[in-house]
C-alpha cells in the first residue's frame, strides 16, 4: 500500500470511531432557546410569584405555580431541543435514534433524575434553601457525564454549572440569581458559541 | 528495527480496520450496526468478522431478541493491543 492509502485509512478510522461512539447533531440554537425560556420563566416568577422580602411558603398557591412554571420551562426546552436536533440530523442525513443516542440520553438522565428526586425529597422536608444550587450541580454533572458521547464542548458548560452551583451553595439568599445565570445566561452564551461553530463548518 | 515490523497482516484490509476501530471505542456492536456504519454487504462483513474471530481479536456472542437471532461483537484485550500497535506502526510509517 502507498503512503496515500495509509493516510486515507487513518482518516477513515478516525471518522468511524467518532461516528460510532459520539452523537454529532446537538443543535446550538436549542441552547439559546432554553436560555430564553429560563429567563422569561424567572422574570414571570420574580414579578408575579415571589413575595417581596418574604419567604415562599410550601403548599402555598405561589409555590405550586412556581413548580408549574419550572416544569413548563423544562418541557419547552426539551421539546425545542428535540425538534431542532431532529431537523439538524435530517439535514446531515444521520440517524437520530441509534445506539449512540440511547447511550447519550441514559447517561444524561441518570444524574438528572437522581438530582430531581433528591430535590423533591428535600422540598418535602421544608429544606428549600439549596434548591437552586442542587439543580445547577446535578444538571452540571448530567452534562459532564453525557459529554463523553457528544462532539463539542458541552462538558465545559457542565463544569461552569457545577462551579456556579457550588458558589451558590456558599452564598445563601442569591439562589434565584445563580439560577438565572446558570440556566439562562450560560445556555444563551453556550448556544451562541455552538451556532457560530456550526456556521463555520 | 524495520519500519514495517508492527504492521499487522490481519488488519491489512480496510473493512477489518474499520470493524476494529468501531469495537475499540464501543463496548460492543451488533451485526446490523457494523453493516450500517461500514456500508458493506452481509457476506463481505461476515467473512472479515470470521477472520478477526479466528485471530481471537474479537469476541462473538450469539443471542436471541424475541425470535430474531442477534450477534454481538466486542474487541478482546488482545485485539485492542494489536490494534493500537498497528495504528502506531502506521503512524511511524507515515512520519518517515
Amino acid at each position: 500500500m502507498s503512503e496515500q492509502e495509509y493516510l486515507k485509512d487513518i482518516s477513515e478510522i478516525k471518522s468511524l470511531m467518532n461516528r460510532s461512539s459520539r452523537f454529532i447533531s446537538l443543535s446550538g440554537l436549542s441552547g439559546i432557546f432554553a436560555g430564553v425560556y429560563a429567563i422569561i420563566g424567572a422574570a414571570v416568577a420574580y414579578f408575579f410569584l415571589l413575595p417581596k422580602g418574604d419567604f415562599v411558603v410550601l403548599h402555598s398557591w405561589n409555590f405550586k405555580m412556581l413548580l408549574g412554571l419550572l416544569l413548563l420551562v423544562a418541557v419547552l426546552s426539551v421539546v425545542t431541543a428535540f425538534l431542532l436536533t431532529t431537523r439538524k440530523a435530517k439535514q446531515n442525513k444521520v440517524p437520530i435514534w441509534d445506539t449512540t443516542t440511547k447511550r447519550l440520553l441514559l447517561n444524561f438522565i441518570v444524574p438528572l433524575l437522581t438530582g430531581g428526586i433528591y430535590i423533591l425529597i428535600k422540598l418535602n422536608s421544608q429544606h428549600y434553601g439549596l434548591t437552586a444550587s442542587l439543580m445547577l450541580i446535578f444538571y452540571g454533572l448530567a452534562l459532564v457525564n453525557a459529554s463523553k458521547y457528544t462532539i463539542g464542548n458541552i462538558k465545559y458548560l457542565g463544569y461552569v454549572e457545577i462551579v456556579a452551583g457550588l458558589i451558590c451553595a456558599a452564598l445563601p439568599g442569591y439562589g434565584f440569581w445563580f439560577w438565572i445565570f446558570g440556566f439562562g445566561v450560560m445556555h444563551i452564551i453556550y448556544g451562541s458559541i455552538m451556532c457560530m461553530q456550526e456556521k463555520k463548518q | 528495527m524495520g519500519i514495517i515490523d508492527n504492521i499487522n497482516k490481519v488488519f491489512d484490509h480496510r473493512i477489518r480496520l474499520g470493524i476494529m476501530s468501531i469495537l475499540v471505542v464501543n463496548e460492543d456492536a451488533d451485526f446490523n450496526r457494523l453493516k450500517e456504519l461500514l456500508d458493506v454487504t452481509d457476506g463481505n462483513l461476515a467473512s472479515h468478522l470470521k477472520a478477526l474471530e479466528q485471530a481471537e481479536y474479537i469476541l462473538v456472542q450469539k443471542q436471541f431478541i424475541g425470535r430474531k437471532p442477534n450477534t454481538r461483537y466486542s474487541a478482546t484485550t488482545l485485539g485492542n493491543n494489536e490494534f493500537k500497535k498497528h495504528i502506531n506502526a502506521l503512524e511511524k510509517l507515515i512520519k518517515k
